[in-house]
Parts: structure tokens; sequence; C-alpha cells
């Protein structure tokens, strides 16, 4: 157990959660871009909604039931959750100590090796649980009812992303513990969990209205474009500061984390200059998000020329996905499953082909090498697993809970609605006054019939002046 | 007394504009309009999603004036407009009853 802070680690996650925070409204404008101009502010809402929610429930019990339990050791606990212990954040305190009672002089730091205080991670971790919810949105865009969208987020992180990040994150949880898995910042708790969700979630609303007969083309490229670029920003915070120390490994993590960005993008667009024979912008951004989606899991456990293929083979095989819902019929609007569910799963795979016993040794304790560097193919059936258990558990809670919220609260709005725009119906708002001469024409209208009620009426005929 | 209605090609409007002029127009109104004419559309690709966009930007000029000017001024509009492309526009002339200037009330020939 550290005896004091380490202000360099701390002051490192710190920026690093409010990196990852930014992710989150990068993510809005990322998808915002991508709908019509009628939806874009039902598509940014989404996404700052999930904040406020998941930060809520995320101090009530998301902590204590993702984290909670670390105290009690590695591999201790049932593997399963955390527990409510820790409910309100309760007795963390300002020192490093995860167990009740614990503070500054409670028993084992976190992840036993860190100098930084827990509350900085609780920090850190709930940027992860309020993005991947949102993550989610872009699955059912331009047709959910904003309420039922709400109520989701919070049921959804409760049953679905804190056991997960327990799981997967916590030292105690049985996919980092018992199966060995390795994933550093989320492929599987963030990427593979939203991804699976998002499909479930396409399933339950079904298809919008003029889905594959009227155009819907992205409403502003540009946006999707700065948000791409504000994403990739957030993610050195989402990856690096994963290692939860600014140190060698997070210096490692964060060159990984770049490098499968630019080859990705490079991949997406070969792809798509095969296949449509253009280079487009939307691709070279779904393309960098591709491969940073990729690297999420395997940036720890990859050299620089691994990053450099998990990259490259993102793009492409990214490119190819986000025609499955073409292929299958169902509406994923903005490509979740094609860039995230597929881009997690082949981040995930390939750490059981790429993974150095350098860094995959610095790790996990018991974890592997991968098939190309002399660790056969243990590591690759280990983490098929992880994604496997992931997926299946996202799809499924995801699936029956979505289809609980639709048939009690509702989460598909009128047809109506929805062909005149959700954000009118919802919102009572609209994100672009297109009118140069329509604006003050209406203006103009309104005061003349005002100014014609108010004026005393002689004779029939109102006075003029 | 006539309307003079062009549609032509965006980027031929400067040359247009500038012909009328020198011609001794004054009075022009400009919109920008979309259609589709013999000009194919193109196509756009996002995702692998491709649109056809068949409309196709184009420019409306309108022009009053006399009778008797009417043929120099589509030849003007038509010598400027001229690419000799696929997708040039069209000139069509419409009779007008009667033209009132709004600041000053007058009628007929002299609003022009």
């Amino acid at each position: 157990m550290p005896s004091a802070f380490n202000s360099g680690d701390t002051a490192w996650v710190l920026a690093s959660s409010a990196m990852v925070l930014l992710m989150t409204p990068a993510l809005a404008f990322f998808y915002g871009g991508m709908v019509r101009a009628k939806s874009v502010l039902n598509m940014l809402m989404m996404n700052f909604i999930a904040i406020a929610v998941v930060t809520v429930a995320w101090v009530l019990y998301g902590w204590s039931v993702a984290f909670g339990n670390v105290g009690a050791g590695k591999g201790g606990g049932n593997g399963l959750w955390g527990g409510l212990h820790q409910w309100a954040l309760h007795d963390i305190g300002m020192g490093f100590g995860t167990s009740p009672g614990g503070g500054a002089a409670g028993g084992g730091s976190l992840f036993g090796t860190t100098g930084v205080p827990t509350i900085a991670v609780v920090c850190f971790q709930l940027m992860f649980a309020i993005i991947t919810p949102a993550l989610i949105s872009g699955a059912i865009a331009d047709r959910t009812k904003f309420v039922g969208w709400t109520v989701y987020v919070a049921a959804w992180v409760t049953i679905v992303y804190f056991p997960v990040a327990h799981w997967v994150f916590s030292p105690n949880g049985f996919i980092f513990w018992k199966l060995h898995v390795m994933d550093f910042a989320g492929g599987t708790a963030v990427e593979i969990n939203s991804g699976a969700a998002g499909l479930a979630m396409a399933l339950v609303l079904g298809k919008r209205i003029g889905y594959r007969r009227d155009p819907m083309r992205p409403h502003n490229v540009p946006l999707v474009m700065l948000g791409a670029g504000l994403l990739w920003f957030g993610w050195f915070g989402f990856n690096a500061g994963s290692a939860l120390a600014a140190n060698g490994q997070a210096s490692m993590v964060f060159v990984n984390t770049q490098i499968a960005g630019c080859t990705a993008m490079v991949g997406w667009l070969i792809a798509e200059k095969i296949q449509h024979g253009t280079f487009t912008s939307l691709g070279a951004a779904s393309g960098a998000i591709a491969g940073l989606v990729a690297i999420t899991g395997s940036c720890a456990s990859v050299s620089p020329l691994g990053a450099l293929f998990v990259g490259l083979i993102a793009g492409f095989v990214c490119c190819y996905a986000v025609n499955l819902k073409h292929r299958f019929g169902f509406d994923d609007s903005l490509d979740v499953v094609g860039v995230h569910l597929v881009g997690g799963i082949v981040g995930v795979l390939l750490i059981g082909l790429f993974a150095t016993k350098e860094m995959a040794g610095g790790f996990i304790n018991g974890a592997r090498a991968g098939l190309f560097y002399g660790g056969g193919f243990t590591q690759l059936g280990r983490q098929a697993e992880g994604a496997g258990i992931v997926f299946l558990y996202s799809f499924v809670l995801s699936l029956l809970l979505g289809f609980a919220v639709h048939k009690t609260i509702g989460l598909r709005i009128s047809a109506e609605a929805e062909v005149e725009g959700i954000d009118g119906a919802e919102h009572s708002e609209t994100a672009y006054d297109w009118g140069r001469l329509a604006g003050s024409l209406r203006t103009a209208l309104t005061d003349h019939d005002e100014h014609a009620a108010k004026q005393p009426v002689q004779g029939g005929e109102s006075v003029s002046t | 007394m006539k309307l003079i209605t062009a549609v032509i090609k965006p980027f031929k409007l400067d040359e247009v504009k500038n012909a009328l002029r020198s011609f001794g127009v004054h009075g022009i109104t400009i919109t920008e309009v979309s259609g589709s004419g013999r000009q194919r559309g193109h196509t756009e690709v996002y995702r692998g999603a491709e649109y056809t966009v068949d409309l196709v930007p184009k420019v409306r000029i309108e022009v009053l004036c006399e009778d008797e000017d009417t043929d120099d001024l589509v030849n003007v509009i038509v010598k400027a407009a001229t690419t000799g492309k696929i997708g040039d526009g069209k000139v069509w002339v419409t009779p007008v009853e009667d033209v009132v200037r709004v600041r000053t009330g007058e009628h007929g020939g002299s609003a022009l």
C-alpha cells in the first residue's frame, strides 16, 4: 500500500477523466451530424441525458456494484458484483482505501499498486459508465421516446454495465481474474457491451419509417468529423488513463492508440475505394473510430507493430461490417453494430494473436502471449470466451429490458412525430433556422396581427397607422 | 412587356449578369433553385449507402423588359450562359400585363 499520494499519477487520472467525459458530447456530435436535420437535437440530448442519469446512478450504487469489494483482494469476493456497501460513495473519503471504513487508513489500495486516491478512480470510471450507454443511442436514432430512453439508460447501466464492469475491470471480477481475459480499457465492457445492446435495441424498436426507401443521408458531415476528432482526443484519456499512472505503460498505450486510429482510417478508406470507388470523409472519420474501438481492449497487450495491424484489420473489417444491417435487415441507424460491436470483437480477438510476452506479462497475472508471439491458441480462446460472455449477457438482457420499457413507458414515438421530426415532437425545438427570409417574414406577420388586434375599431374598420 | 426567365448553370451567373448590365439592364432577380432536365444527377456515398441526387443546383434569373428588347435580351442571356455541354439550362418568355414601381406608383414601361 502506497504511503503517499503520487501527485503525477493523480493528475493524469483526473485529466484523463475530463478527457473521457468530453467523449460523450463528442459522440453526440459524431452521431448528431449523421442524422437528418430534423433529429439532431434529440441525438445530442440522448447523449447529454446519459451524463446526468449515469452520474447519479454511479454515485448512488454504481461504483459500489462495479468496484465495491476491491479491498477484498485479488480473486476475492464472488467475482460477479461488488455489493452495495459503498453506496453513495459511502466512506471512500479522500484516501486510498477501498473497503468500508477505509479512507486513507483503510485496507488495501485500489488495484494494489497505485498512489492515486480512490475518489479519482471513481471519477475516471464514472466517465466510462457514461459513454457506454450513450454509444447505444446511435442504433436507435430518429425514433426513440426521450423518457423511455432515459429510463432505459438508468436500468441498463444498473443491470448490464455495472456488473460487466466488475467482471472485466475489477481485480476480482471473474472475466479478469478467473478467465484471464485481457481487456485493458473496455474492448468487452464498453465496445462489445454497447454494440450488443445497440443491436438488441435496433431489433426492439424496429426500422425507421422510410428505411431504405427515403434518403437518410447525414445532414452535416463536418459535424461528424469534428465529433470524431474530439473522440480521438478523449480516447487518449480513455486508454492511456486506464494505466491509472503516468508511466511507461500509459505512454505505450498512448502510442498504440494513435497508431491504430491511423491505420484503421487507411484500412477503411482502402476498403471503401475497393467497394465504392471513392474515399469519403465519413469513411475517414468512421475508420479512425473503428481503429480506436479495436485498440481499446488491446492497447496494453500489443506492440506498436501489433497496433499497426490491429488498426488496419479493424478499419478494413468494419467498413465491410456496416453492410451487415442491409444483409440481415435490421435498422442500426448509425452503425453501432458495424463499428463498435464488430470493432470491439476484432480488437479483443486480435489480442489472442498479437499480444506480446513483454506487454501481456506486465499486465495480468496468468496472461499468455498471442499466437504470433509463441503463446499458442490459449489466449485466443480466452479472449473469445470473454467476448462471447459479454456479448450474450448484454444482448439478452438489453433485449429483455428494451421490451420491458417498450411495453410499459413506451420507446417509440408516433409515426406522425417521426415523419415531422423528433426534435419538434420530443423537445419543442428545431436545430436550425433555415429561412433567412422566412424568419423575418413570420415575425413581421405576427407583429402585424398583434398590432391589428390591439387597434380600436371604428365603423367596422380598423384604424391604420 | 415581357418577363424573361432563365434557368442556368450557377457558375455562369456572373457572365450573364455582366452581359445584361452591359446591355443596359438594371433590374434582375436571382433565385437559387434545383431541378432536373436532360442533365443527369450525381451519386453520393455515405458508409456505402449510395444516394442519387437527381435534382441539380441551378440559378433562375428573371428580367422584365419592353417587347422590342425581348429577342436581344434572350440572345444576350443564351450567349453568356452557353458552355455547349448538357445541362446549360433554358430561357423562356412570358407576357406581362402591367408593372408597378412600388416606390413611386408608376405603371407600365416607365416602371421598368
